[in-house]
Formats: structure tokens, C-alpha cells, sequence
């Protein structure tokens, strides 16, 4: 007789399509790689106390798009 | 440490994943690109506090927690309207049928507390270790599997309840008309 666990554990096909859906969803995010935005901003900080300023500043950098 | 070429490289390639993170944690594009981007600068403003040879993508996921967490009370109502017009920019989009189902299984994690969702994303996505995912929340690594676990059950009831309930009763019905009829 096949028995289903319906209580204390998850049926095997249905977390291996949670465990897999989760994944979809995280790697298309990956795979977009690195915005421009976000490599310009750590090539521009030169070091702790620029980032900090940032920080202060309310890290404006990301309405200026313009750049090389 | 001081903020070496290297460093900065590896903070870079560390920013696909952060990205990952911080949408399926606020559920918003925009909004996650500004954590990362606060993140960056965090984690930079403070490298002089990271041990070299440490693990790196846990420390920068650690700050991007932190700052959803302390920003997140503020933000709520403000994340709930970017997900309403999330929602009507999927639905223009009908014959995107991947795009729905990925909806779906966003609006399901949306709804799950969020101690259970960075978990389950921290272990189940983004590769961390239970001890790793149980640095960056702060939290033993028994709490951790147990919050991925009832992560799990959750995720399942919400989207799958139709068919867990087709496998079960169908085969006790199966099971009991073979015990009876022979």
C-alpha cells in the first residue's frame, strides 16, 4: 500500500518544486549580472570616508546617471 | 581591511546575488536596488570592521538584512502600493504565462513571516549554509531549520494545496476500495 505523509513532512515532488521555483525566481535576479549603476558606484568611492559621506548624504549618487 | 582592488572586486561580484536577495525579501525591483545600493555603501563605509578572510557575501547579506529589517516598519505602506502597480504591469502582459506563474510564487512568499522567508531564501537560493544563513539573521542554527521548514509546509499549503489534497484522499480511497473490494 502507498502511503502519503500528510503530516510532519512535505511530499518529496512538491518541495522539490518549491526548492526549484524559489531557485527560477533568485537566478533570474543573478543573472542579470551587474547593473552599470552599481559599478560606477564602487569605482567612484575611492574609500571608507567617500561611502561615508555617501551614506550621510542620502546616497544621491543614484540619480546621477550620467557619467562616462 | 583597507579597501584593495581585489576587495572592491570581489564586493562587485557579490552584487547579482545581493540583488536576488533584496528583491525576493521586499518584492520590489526599485526598492531592492536602493538597498543594495545602501548596502554598498554601508558595507564600504565600514570595511575597516571586515576580517580579512572572512566569508564576504555573509557579511554584505548581513547589512543588506539589517537595513530591510530597520527600514522595513517605515516602508510597509509604501512597498504594498509598488506591489499593487507590479501587479497591473504583470496583468498588461497576458501572454506571459511564466510571468504569471512567477508572480504567483511571489505572492505566495510575500505572505509567509518574514523570519521564514529570508530563511528559506538564504538556505534554499541563495546556497548559504544553515550556519551562515544563522549569522546573518543572528539566530541559532536550530531556529534556522526550523523556520526553513515551516517555510516550506507554508509554501506548500498556499500553492499547492489543490494538488497535496488530490494525492492524499485519492490514494486512501484507492487504498481502502483495494483493501475492501480484494
Amino acid at each position: 500500500m502507498k502511503e502519503v505523509k500528510k503530516q510532519g513532512g512535505l511530499n518529496a515532488e512538491i518541495q522539490s518544486r518549491i526548492g526549484h521555483q524559489l531557485r527560477a525566481m533568485y537566478d533570474d535576479v543573478v543573472r542579470q549580472g551587474v547593473p552599470d549603476r552599481f559599478a560606477e558606484l564602487i569605482r567612484k568611492l575611492d574609500g571608507p570616508e567617500a561611502a561615508a559621506a555617501a551614506v550621510a548624504g542620502g546616497g544621491d549618487t543614484d540619480k546621477n546617471n550620467g557619467g562616462d | 581591511m583597507p579597501l584593495t582592488n581585489e576587495l572592491r572586486d570581489d564586493i562587485l561580484a557579490s552584487v547579482p546575488s545581493l540583488r536576488a536577495f533584496a528583491i525576493s525579501l521586499s518584492g520590489n525591483g526599485d526598492r531592492a536596488d536602493d538597498l543594495v545600493q545602501e548596502t554598498l555603501l554601508r558595507a564600504i563605509a565600514n570595511i575597516d570592521s571586515f576580517q580579512p578572510g572572512s566569508n564576504l557575501p555573509a557579511w554584505l547579506f548581513t547589512i543588506l538584512r539589517n537595513l530591510f529589517r530597520s527600514d522595513y516598519r517605515k516602508r510597509r505602506r509604501e512597498v504594498e502600493d509598488a506591489e499593487g502597480n507590479y501587479a497591473k504591469t504583470l496583468k498588461s502582459q497576458p501572454s506571459q504565462t511564466a510571468h504569471l506563474e512567477f508572480e504567483e510564487f511571489r505572492t505566495a512568499l510575500e505572505k509567509l513571516p518574514q523570519d521564514q522567508r529570508e530563511a528559506l531564501i538564504l538556505v534554499g537560493a541563495s546556497g548559504f549554509s544553515y550556519e551562515d544563513a544563522a549569522a546573518i539573521c543572528g539566530c541559532a542554527v536550530g531556529t534556522i531549520k526550523s523556520r526553513v521548514n515551516r517555510a516550506r509546509s507554508k509554501l506548500s499549503a498556499l500553492l499547492y494545496v489543490d494538488s497535496a489534497e488530490d494525492f492524499g484522499p485519492d490514494n486512501t480511497v484507492r487504498a481502502v476500495i483495494g483493501g475492501n473490494g480484494g
